[in-house]
């Protein structure tokens, strides 16, 4: 079956939610809509405290072509600009703050129909762009932004990626098979930008209803392959790899390879952009694990405050002491229950404490096992050492920055060290070194 | 603010294998060798086997506790060490060459160079060879093995069959003198030697086990126990008056005990699979040659000790290929 060298097995945890049907979340009182939602440069609030907004309304202006503006997810009054805690970075962000009115009524001239294929393509990229679209996996990267690329980097093919690797989340299963024509639209849409005529969905093999439901509606043009259960089958560039072959080379794009990949719940909000003019003011999102009374998968206003999804889905197990953002592998723990759900929110995910690993790491016994587990072919282990001792010029020289925080070093080390603590440590002191050099310059 | 939640880096996930799992898989795959050991060789192989393990968990616990560290030996690696020690020494060593073993293995060995993970020589070995180039007398008597329903009062001392073969060719430049060797009792462990190397089917099985979990990956015991079949060979056919066969070097000796459990700890062998075959094939290449033409008749624990120094250099020379930077 298609794959990837290295990678890990963790056990999947997907049933908790596989079976439950999407469910819409109701509306809540107050809404905390991050400014900054996206990977890129700054947007500015358009609003002010007092202001009457509606659903759909824009509320922030992109700094910046690789930037992102958010919108009103429900109508309401604008309480104010206020300093939220971002569940990304754990620090205090702008945030446009919504007093909901109840009424969820839709701003002038959306939703409406038309037929988003007799548009070209640059009419289409900026409702994309004007939609605040970004990756839905967790990225959050502009959509618009990998729809452009330059005219010597051609794309020639186009992944749908539906892979959903990390343990536990379902929502991406769900909306395969639910609402697969909302994804095999978005699918053809970006065919139609790009003027492919093929493209690929890719589905790991622990998803094979979602498989057969693409095939039945995919039309001949779009192959649904079915990939190897590993982890991080749904990593940007092992999926690449996997599907066509190519390597991503270290510190390049996709696009370096001719290649475009787009999440399966991003293809389905370009859709709705492009053809009823609906900007990314929901999700689907699994809230799962076992810390949370009734695992659900759910559609969810950006900006909706975790405490509320909580509850909605039946609130805390007594000994529930972890709440993740994300999934087991890549996400983050969140230390606030005020946090809103983001664009970016694949997932929320509860622990146990027994689930939560406190022991301590000891030194590294060269067992080799993150070497065989890292599919970017770095050396954990000598990384871990360096980060230990914050040495990141070293690092650097170990290809530090080609490291993509999958987790399978740290999971499989069986002395418990903390590898991509130390490398995201290593890694900020990297950036902040070269980002002083600049200013210096 | 605080909600009570605990907030660490992710992965929030682990793998059950911890190191304590990983010790314990070892230490279980020793058993049939070590059991193999007791049958032949009565009590006092239990008694070494004991001894050995207590001391070195004795001896960490103490040696830490003198430095103010943590005591960590329940994560099992010192009784591991312990385990391996005994199979390392004859089955009729006295008490106190087994207690200053441990103080070797664990003291010399690991602690010195700041515990577990941190020692660029395998432990077990560094003892066994200290063992023997400073009490040679005590480390070179072997008793002929007796399954345990047939033992008499009165153990008898006999050669090793590596042994046998060097003082043949050292005393009368040929291998007619070291008598007939039977390969049968080679394989299950009839014959003379240190406690848990003699049997080569249960140190296989143990072997097998620990590559079946994971733990070790096949490369080094195969290119290992290859490297000699193949330049023992190739010397057996170019004279095999004075060269014994291939099959009988394969199965003598610590090798099979240091192919399966000694070259391949992981601490002190390569990280990768490249640089796995080369130490394994570099540890093979001085085994036969202090086996063919040293003052020893067994090359396993130098062999081992040896390539263990090349380990930071090999896997300096082997790193893996960067995703995106080959092909």
């Amino acid at each position: 079956m298609l794959s990837f060298r290295g990678g890990i097995h963790p056990p999947g945890m997907k049933h908790l939610v596989r079976d439950r049907a999407i469910v819409d979340m109701p509306l809540v009182p107050l809404y905390r809509v991050l400014v900054q939602q996206h990977i890129g440069a700054p947007a500015k609030p358009l609003v002010k405290a007092g202001d009457t907004v509606k659903k759909g309304q824009v509320l922030s202006e992109p700094l910046g072509f690789v930037s992102a503006s958010v919108h009103a997810p429900t109508s309401g009054r604008v309480r104010g600009i206020e300093n939220c805690i971002n569940p990304v970075t754990g620090l205090g962000s702008p945030c446009v703050v919504i007093e909901a009115d109840g009424e969820d009524a839709w701003a002038e001239g959306i939703p409406f129909d038309v037929d988003p294929f007799s548009m070209d393509g640059s009419e289409l990229i900026s409702r994309i762009r004007s939609s605040g679209i970004v990756g839905m996996g967790g990225a959050t990267f502009p959509s618009h932004v990998k729809l452009s690329p330059p005219r010597d980097k051609p794309i020639d093919a186009f992944i749908v990626n539906g892979v959903e690797c990390e343990p536990y989340l379902g929502a991406d299963h769900r909306l395969m098979l639910e609402e697969p024509q909302r994804i095999v639209s978005g699918a053809r849409l970006v065919m139609h930008i790009l003027g492919l005529s093929v493209a690929v969905v890719a589905i790991e093999a622990n998803k094979l209803d979602a498989v057969e439901v693409m095939r039945k509606n995919a039309p001949g043009s779009i192959r649904v392959e079915v990939l190897d259960v590993k982890y991080p089958q749904g990593a940007e560039k092992q999926l690449i790899k996997a599907i066509l072959g190519r390597e991503v080379p270290p510190g390049g794009l996709p696009m370096d390879v001719g290649a475009l990949v787009h999440n399966a719940g991003t293809c389905a909000a370009i859709w709705d952009a492009c053809s009823r003019g609906i900007p990314l003011i929901e999700r689907v999102t699994s809230v799962t694990g076992s810390g949370i009374r009734e695992p659900k998968n759910i559609r969810v206003r950006v900006g909706t405050p975790l405490r509320d999804v909580i509850d909605f889905c039946g609130g805390l197990q007594e000994d529930a002491s972890k709440v993740i953002f994300g999934g087991p592998m890549m996400g983050i723990a969140q230390y606030s229950m005020d946090v809103p759900v983001t664009k970016g929110t694949s997932g929320i995910l509860v622990l146990r404490s027994r689930e939560v690993d406190r022991s301590s790491y000891t030194s590294c016994i060269s067992c080799g096992r993150c070497v065989d587990a890292c599919p970017m072919g770095l050396l954990p282990n000598v990384l871990s050492r360096l980060g230990e001792r914050s040495m990141w010029e070293d690092a650097l020289g170990y290809n530090l920055m080609d490291c993509i925080e999958c987790g399978s070093c740290a999971y499989v080390c069986p002395a418990y060290r903390p590898i991509v603590h130390f490398i995201k440590h290593m890694k900020a002191l990297a950036r902040e070194a070269s980002a002083k050099k600049r200013q210096a310059v | 603010m605080s909600d009570g939640l605990v907030v660490s880096s992710s992965p929030h996930i682990h793998s059950p294998e911890d190191i304590g799992w990983i010790m314990r898989q070892v230490i279980y795959a020793l058993v049939p060798g070590a059991a193999i050991g007791v049958y032949f060789f009565g009590l006092p192989a239990f008694n070494v086997i004991w001894i050995s393990v207590v001391s070195c968990i004795g001896v960490e616990a103490l040696l830490q506790w003198l430095m103010g560290r943590a005591i960590t030996v329940k994560d099992g690696s010192a009784a591991l060490t312990g385990l391996l020690l005994a199979m390392n020494l004859p089955p009729t060593s006295p008490w106190w060459l087994v207690v200053i073993g441990a103080l070797v293995a664990i003291g010399l060995g690991k602690q010195v160079y700041g515990g577990l993970g941190n020692n660029p020589f395998n432990p077990a070995l560094t003892a066994r060879v200290f063992l023997l180039i400073s009490f040679p007398v005590q480390m070179t008597s072997w008793i002929v093995p007796r399954p345990f329903l047939l033992r008499s009062a009165d153990a008898v001392t006999g050669a090793t069959p590596l042994g046998a073969i060097k003082t043949a060719v050292f005393m009368h430049g040929n291998l007619a003198a070291a008598g007939k060797i039977s390969l049968m009792d080679l394989f299950m462990g009839n014959v003379g030697g240190s406690l848990g190397e003699i049997s080569a089917i249960a140190l296989i099985l143990g072997g097998t086990y620990l590559i079946y979990k994971k733990i070790i990956s096949w490369h080094i015991p195969v290119f290992y126990i290859g490297t000699v079949f193949v330049m023992t060979g190739i010397f057996w056919l170019i004279n095999p008056g004075v060269y014994a066969n291939p099959v009988l070097h394969i199965f003598s000796g610590g090798l099979m005990l240091g192919a399966f459990f000694m070259a391949t700890d992981l601490v002190t062998s390569p990280v990768t699979v490249f640089g796995k075959v080369i130490f394994a094939i570099g540890c093979g290449v001085i085994t036969v040659v202090i086996r063919l033409w040293g003052g020893y008749p067994e090359g396993v624990s130098f062999s081992i000790l040896i390539m263990n120094a090349f380990v930071p250099l090999i896997n300096r020379g082997t790193s893996p290929v960067v995703f995106g930077a080959g092909r």
